[in-house]
């Protein structure tokens, strides 16, 4: 009994060891001996889970005209560890793709172990057609997304621009790029040895495709601005310019566009200090654009009419160490021809009568200083100190617009103050679809009187050359010594205008800026006003505003809806 | 002999829906490559849509309406003169 059970545990025992064996060797035998044999049928029919790219979303002008649209490309690609065993197949490849063997190689050599490399990315389809051609294995094709700018350099700033791989890297393409993204979906496919799809087999999560943009933009607008401002900066031989057209009741950015500007199709070799958007990131002093303002404040206070007098004789004063100047010797003038003549004693003066607070609130109340917030990256807020920190000074020099800073976007809605009846509107470079806030920061009468002073600035002052036929303009000119590295340069001048058309009822707001003229002139009213002159005529023509001067009316038939002819 | 019955029942409704799983898997999947061959039709339109307007943008341009206002059909600004301001 003991002898039989021994020798069934030991034959027991003997069945087990050897079926362990049996499955170690198998195992052997599929792990290392016939790996690669089993490895190369396995990738050659395999369920893989793939990417499905997401359509970027368009980017449209308020009509509806595309900015920035997205069209599908191929991108080619290789496994690497496939493509090694290709070595004899290389020198024709690398010839299709236009490259030296030695690049190819240069790309594969030390990736040899990875199973993924871009060889050449977004290539025209009949490129890639010809390469799927060659049937090299390894190699194969991947759907990527390249986007194109049809309105090109003239809206480069604005909309700004994508890297390779689809992501914003600028403009609104950063500030709305979760939105414009969409998301990529995923799906489970056969794949053959050589990488490319025989089958669909099941969705996973389906794509999710990125949201249209439409911007606040007039493209038409947009390029006349550019066109027009292109032109004056070459003729002055200036270092750069913006311009900021918007729509003062809605808050909305019309046209924006700088110089110099770039190709956003083609960027290779391109400084990214052209990718710059000067008009909301660069910051300067506005000089006598700001005097409106003051003007302002002071009619707030109670203290000052339009007709109240300042003498600003002998055309000169000092505070302390410093000597404020204006160009001629005024007398005795009121508060409008302050801003006609842009007299820089006369607003000091007046400065100086107003509480630093009262004045302040104001720079504060039309956006200096704060973040305009229209939706473009890196909007500057500028610099405005603490009236608390003014010295007489300061407080004098701020009056005409030195010691503080604004971009060309902040000075132009600050403008629309006076064209809203002194409602300022939050900005949007979105079309707006509700009417914008409003927030009130002068008082109606307050907001005319100093249209009223802007116009007189057009018909009769320093901004004549601002002037559109058939149209009343109100605006005012700036001619800003810039702030070198030691103290403010002589010869180195910033030109602004900033204004609204038509003045009965203004509809359109303008800043120009043209950055150091270097051509002899370089007054605002010379080198900016001009500019606005020829973007406000075309932008009032495309935009159907009826003209409003009398003059206009005298050489102008006018007919009423009841057909009789009035003149 | 009735639990003999259940239990034969409930093995053929087990195979029945096996064999639904198996199709209704067979079905999503074909629909999904017809899905995928419609997306596919699609792109390529979309392509060529993206294209077109591309293409219309570049006729339509600003610059080129107005130079062929002028040179072809001869057209211009008109003058105050010329303009009949019609008022409600």
């Amino acid at each position: 009994m003991n002898g039989a059970s021994t020798m069934r545990r030991r034959l027991l025992q003997g069945v087990f060891l050897a079926s362990a064996l049996v499955l170690a060797w198998r195992s052997v035998d599929l792990m290392l001996l016939r790996k690669d044999f089993l490895q190369d049928r396995g990738d050659a029919r395999s369920l893989r889970v793939v990417e499905i790219p997401a359509h970027r979303g368009v980017i449209r002008d308020r009509k509806g005209e595309p900015l920035a649209i997205s069209t599908p490309v191929s991108s080619v690609w290789a496994n690497p560890r496939q493509l090694m065993q290709a070595r004899n197949q290389w020198p024709v490849l690398a010839a299709v793709l236009g490259m030296k063997p030695g690049r190819l190689a240069a790309i594969l050599e030390p990736r040899r172990r990875r199973e993924f490399v871009y060889l050449k990315r977004h290539v025209p389809p009949a490129l890639a057609a010809r390469v799927m051609a060659l049937g090299v294995p390894g190699v194969a094709l991947l759907r990527e997304f390249r986007r194109y700018y049809p309105a090109g350099e003239m809206a480069a700033h604005v909309v700004g621009f994508t890297n390779v791989d689809d992501q914003g890297q600028e403009g609104l393409e950063l500030t709305f790029d979760r939105r414009l993204r969409g998301e990529p979906g995923l799906k489970q496919v056969i794949k053959d040895g050589k990488g490319r799809v025989i089958e669909d087999v099941e969705g996973i999560r389906p794509m999710r495709r990125g949201e249209d943009l439409v911007l606040s933009i007039d493209r038409r607008l947009q390029y006349l601005a550019y066109r027009e401002l292109q032109a004056a900066v070459s003729r002055h031989q200036a270092r750069g310019g913006s311009l900021v057209l918007l729509d003062p009741h809605s808050g909305e950015v019309l046209a924006l566009v700088n110089q110099p500007s770039f190709n956003p199709n083609n960027r290779s070799g391109l400084k990214s200090e052209y990718f710059r958007n000067r008009a909301v990131t660069d910051l300067v002093e506005p000089g006598s654009t700001i005097k409106p303002f003051t003007i302002a404040a002071a009619l707030e206070s109670g203290d000052w009419t339009a007709q109240s007098l300042v003498d600003t004789s002998p055309g000169s004063f000092a505070i302390g160490r410093h000597r404020i100047r204006d160009t001629h010797n005024y007398g005795r003038i009121s508060l409008a021809d302050v801003i006609r003549k842009s007299s820089n004693v006369g607003a000091s003066k007046i400065a100086l009568s107003l509480e630093p607070e009262r004045l302040w609130n104001m720079y504060r109340a039309v956006g200096f200083g704060q973040i305009p917030g229209a939706g473009f990256p890196g909007e500057a807020a500028g610099h405005l100190a603490d009236w608390r920190d003014w010295g007489e000074v300061e407080q004098a020099t701020i009056a005409f617009g030195y010691g503080l800073s604004v971009s060309c976007l902040q000075l132009a809605r600050a403008y629309t103050v006076f064209a809203n009846g002194g409602l300022l509107p939050a900005l949007s470079v979105l079309r707006r679809e509700q009417p914008a806030s409003l927030q009130r920061v002068m008082s109606p009468l307050t907001a005319r009187a100093v249209l009223r002073m802007l116009e007189s600035v057009v018909a009769s002052g320093t901004g004549r050359r601002a002037a559109v036929a058939g149209y009343r303009v109100a605006g005012k000119t700036g001619t800003v010594h810039k702030l070198g590295r030691e103290g403010y340069a002589e010869d180195r001048y910033l030109s602004l205008f900033a204004g609204m058309a038509p003045a009965s009822a203004p509809r359109l707001v303008m800043a120009v800026m043209i950055d150091e003229p270097r051509s002899g002139e370089y007054y605002g009213g010379v080198v900016a006003a001009p500019v606005f002159s020829r973007v406000m005529r075309e932008s009032l023509r495309l935009l159907d505003i009826p003209p409003d001067a009398p003059e206009f009316h005298g050489s102008t038939r006018l007919v009423s809806l009841g057909g009789e002819v009035k003149s | 002999m009735m639990r003999l019955a259940t239990l034969l029942l409930l093995l053929l409704l087990v195979l029945g829906s096996a064999l639904m799983v198996v199709k209704s898997r067979q079905d999503s999947r074909r629909l999904f490559a017809q899905l995928q061959s419609a997306q596919r039709t699609a792109d390529r339109i979309e392509e060529q849509w993206g294209r077109l307007q591309l293409e219309q943008a570049t006729w339509a341009t600003h610059a080129r309406i107005v130079e062929l206002a002028h040179e072809r059909l001869g057209m211009r600004v008109p003058a105050p003169a010329d303009i009949v301001l019609v008022t409600p």
